[in-house]
C-alpha cells in the first residue's frame, strides 16, 4: 500500500497514546515552578499559555473547520471587558461590582454571543473574504471599544481588574497563575484533542474537506460552522478573561490590529494540524517579544527595532516551513524514520 | 379539509417515491434540463441512458437540491421538496452518489461511513466521542461490511484503489434508512471483477429501496433496472421496459450505435 500521509492525520491518530516526549513535557510543566523564577512563570508561561489559548481557538476553526477568522482577540478582548465592566476594576463609575460568579459567566456568555454572531456572518463567504470580513467586525470593534467612553472607557479602558480572591489564593501570584493559566490551556487543549474525534468534530473535518457532500449526507453545513465558532468563543472568552487579568487591565489596544494579527501569526508559526501546535507558537513569540529587545540592545543596535527580530524570526520559521513547527518537527521525524540510502521506511 | 386529507393519503404509501413535474434547469442561456416529468414508483428500479451532456447527473442535482431547479417541482413520496435544501431531503430517506467520488480523503473508510450514519440522526452535533457500544459505530461497521470492505476500516480514504473508493461512495448512500437512492454512474472505470461485486451489491438491496441508476454500461444497467428512461439534450426521449428499449430503433440510432459500441 502507497504510504501517502495527509498533513493532518498523522499527527491525529497518535492523540490517544502519548509518547516518552509527550510525558516529559507534562512533568517538566507540572513542576516547573521548582526551579523556574518568577518572571519566567508569570510572564513567559503564563503570557504563553494565555496566547496559546487565543491561537488554540483559531486552530480549531481553521485547522479543522477551514475557516480563518481573525476575531478571536476581540471574542478575548471583549470576555476581558464584560469582567471589568460586570465585575470590579479601579473605574468604579461604569463597573458594577458584582461578584465573580455572576460576572465570568456573563462575560463569557457575551463573548460567545460575539463569536457566534461573527460567525454567522462569516461562514456564508470562503477563504480570503472571511478573512476581510473578519477583520472588519475586529477593527470595528476596536474603534468602537476607544470611542465608547460611556461602556469601555475610551482610550484608557479599565485598570485594576483582578481575579478573585478565591480559597483565599491571590491568583496573580506567579506561581498560582502559572498553575490556573496552565490548568486551562491544558484544558483547552485537551477539550479540542477530544471533540476532533467526537461526531461534531469529525463533521466539521468533513466540511473543510468537502462542504457539497456533506450536505449531500444530511448536515446543515452553516449550522455546524456557526457552531464552531461558537466553541471556539468559549476557549477564546476563557483566555480574554486570563489575559486581563494577568496585566490587571483592558483597553482597546488588547485588542488591537496588531494583536488580531498576531494570533493568526502565531497559530501559522506554530503549525493548524493540531491543538499542540498554537502553543508552540505562543512559546515563540513569547521569547521574541520579551527577548528581542535585549539582543538588539546587547550587540549595540536600538532596541527601538525590536519589531524587526520577531518579524525576521518569523519570518525565517515559515520560510523553512510553511506549515509551521509542527510541520517542520514531522519532515524530521519522518526522515529520521527512512533509511538515507534507499528512502524505504525502516 | 379535504384537501388535507387527499394531501395526508398522498404522503402515505400512495404517493410515488420520485414525482417531477416540469423541471427544468437553465445555466445562463443554456437549457441543461427542459420540461422533465418523470415518476417513480417507491421500490422502483430505473435506469436512465444518455450521450454525455443529456443531462443526467443534471437532473440528479435538482433531486437532491445540490441545486435547484429553475422551473417545476419536485416531490418526494408525495411531499413538495422543490426548495428544501440538500439536507432536509437527504433526512426524508433520499441518497445519492456522485460520478466522481466525494470522500473524505483524510478520514478512514469507517469514519467516512460513521459520518454518513451519524449525518442523518440525531447527533449531529454531539460533542461526545462515539463510545464502544455505539450504535451508529456499529451500524457503520456493518455497511463497511455489505461493501466488502471490512479489511481496509482502518484505512485512510486517499489510500484506497478507485475501485475501493467507487463502493465507499455507496455505503455512504446506504447510511441510515434510505427509502430512495440515487447512483451516478458507479460502475464507471471499474474492473470486470468490481462490476460483479457492484451488480450484486445492488440486485441484493432490499425490495423497498428504490433507485435510479445512471450508467453507461448497459450491461449493468439492464441487469439491476426494471425500467428504462432515455435521455437526450436534457429531455427525457424514451421510457420503457429495458428489452423495448434496447431494441427500439430510434434509440439504436441515437446511444447504442452512435457512440463508441
Amino acid at each position: 500500500m502507497a504510504a501517502i500521509d495527509p498533513p493532518a492525520l498523522a499527527t491525529e491518530r497518535r492523540v490517544s497514546t502519548l509518547p516518552i516526549g509527550g510525558w516529559a513535557l507534562v512533568l517538566v510543566l507540572l513542576f516547573m515552578p521548582a526551579f523556574a523564577g518568577d518572571f519566567v512563570l508569570y510572564q513567559i508561561f503564563g503570557w504563553t499559555f494565555i496566547l496559546g489559548m487565543i491561537a488554540l481557538s483559531l486552530m480549531f476553526l481553521a485547522g479543522y473547520g477551514g475557516m480563518v477568522s481573525l476575531i478571536q482577540m476581540s471574542v478575548a478582548g471583549l470576555a476581558g471587558y464584560g469582567v471589568a465592566i460586570f465585575g470590579t476594576s479601579a473605574i468604579d463609575t461604569i463597573s458594577l461590582g458584582w461578584p465573580w460568579y455572576a460576572a465570568i459567566p456573563i462575560a463569557l456568555a457575551l463573548a460567545v454571543l460575539f463569536g457566534t454572531i461573527c460567525g454567522a456572518l462569516a461562514v456564508r463567504t470562503e477563504g480570503i473574504y472571511t478573512i476581510m470580513i473578519t477583520l472588519a467586525i475586529a477593527s470595528a470593534f476596536f474603534y468602537f471599544t476607544r470611542q465608547n467612553y460611556a461602556l469601555f472607557n475610551g482610550f484608557s479602558g479599565f485598570n485594576g481588574v483582578l481575579p478573585p480572591q478565591l480559597f483565599g489564593v491571590d491568583w496573580r501570584g506567579p506561581q498560582a497563575f502559572y498553575y490556573l493559566t496552565l490548568s486551562f490551556a491544558a484544558l483547552g487543549y485537551w477539550l479540542v484533542l477530544y471533540v476532533s474525534r467526537s461526531p461534531f468534530g469529525l463533521a466539521l473535518q468533513g466540511i473543510r474537506d468537502n462542504p457539497r457532500r456533506m450536505a449531500a449526507l444530511g448536515y446543515n453545513v452553516n449550522a455546524h460552522r456557526i457552531a464552531a465558532y461558537a466553541f471556539s468563543a468559549l476557549i477564546a472568552g476563557v483566555a480574554g478573561i486570563l489575559l486581563t487579568w494577568q496585566s490587571a487591565q483592558i483597553s482597546p489596544g488588547t485588542a488591537g490590529i496588531q494583536p488580531v494579527i498576531d494570533v493568526l501569526v502565531i497559530a501559522v508559526v506554530g503549525g493548524l494540524a493540531h491543538p499542540i501546535g498554537p502553543f508552540i507558537g505562543a512559546f515563540i513569540y513569547v521569547i521574541l517579544r520579551t527577548f528581542a529587545l535585549d539582543a538588539l540592545v546587547s550587540v549595540g543596535l536600538s532596541g527601538e527595532r525590536f519589531q524587526l527580530l520577531i518579524g525576521l524570526g518569523f519570518l525565517i520559521i515559515v520560510f523553512a516551513s510553511p506549515d509551521g513547527v509542527l510541520g517542520l518537527w514531522k519532515r524530521w521525524r519522518e526522515r529520521g524514520a527512512r533509511d538515507p540510502l534507499t528512502g524505504e521506511r525502516r | 379539509m379535504t384537501a388535507s386529507v387527499a394531501e395526508r393519503l398522498q404522503a402515505t404509501g400512495t404517493a410515488n417515491a420520485l414525482e417531477l413535474r416540469g423541471v427544468g434547469r437553465m445555466f445562463g442561456a443554456l437549457a441543461a434540463l427542459s420540461d422533465i416529468n418523470l415518476s417513480v414508483r417507491p421500490g422502483e428500479r430505473r435506469a436512465v441512458l444518455g450521450s454525455n451532456g443529456a443531462g443526467k447527473t443534471t437532473l440528479f442535482n435538482c433531486v437532491t437540491g445540490d441545486f435547484p431547479p429553475t422551473s417545476g417541482t419536485i416531490r418526494f413520496f408525495g411531499e413538495d421538496v422543490t426548495g428544501f435544501p440538500p439536507q432536509e431531503r437527504i433526512r426524508r430517506g433520499l441518497r445519492r452518489t456522485y460520478q466522481i467520488s466525494l470522500l473524505f480523503g483524510g478520514l478512514t473508510v469507517r469514519d467516512n461511513v460513521y459520518l454518513a450514519c451519524v449525518g442523518v440522526s440525531r447527533s449531529r452535533f454531539s460533542f461526545l466521542r462515539p463510545r464502544r457500544d455505539d450504535t451508529l459505530m456499529a451500524a457503520a461497521e456493518d455497511l463497511v461490511e455489505a461493501v466488502h470492505l471490512t479489511a481496509y476500516r482502518d484505512t485512510l480514504v486517499s489510500e484506497l484503489s478507485y475501485g475501493q473508493q467507487r463502493q465507499l461512495e455507496i455505503a455512504l448512500a446506504l447510511a441510515g434508512a434510505p427509502r430512495f437512492i440515487l447512483f451516478d454512474e458507479p460502475a464507471a472505470g471499474l474492473s470486470p471483477t468490481e462490476r460483479r461485486e457492484l451488480i450484486e451489491i445492488l440486485t441484493g438491496l432490499p425490495s423497498h429501496m428504490g433507485f435510479i441508476i445512471i450508467e453507461h454500461d448497459m450491461d449493468v444497467a439492464l441487469r439491476v433496472a426494471e425500467s428504462v428512461t432515455m435521455m437526450h439534450n436534457g429531455r427525457i426521449f424514451k421510457e420503457g421496459k429495458p428489452e423495448e428499449i434496447e431494441s427500439d430503433p430510434e434509440v439504436q440510432e441515437l446511444y447504442l450505435g452512435g457512440g463508441d459500441g
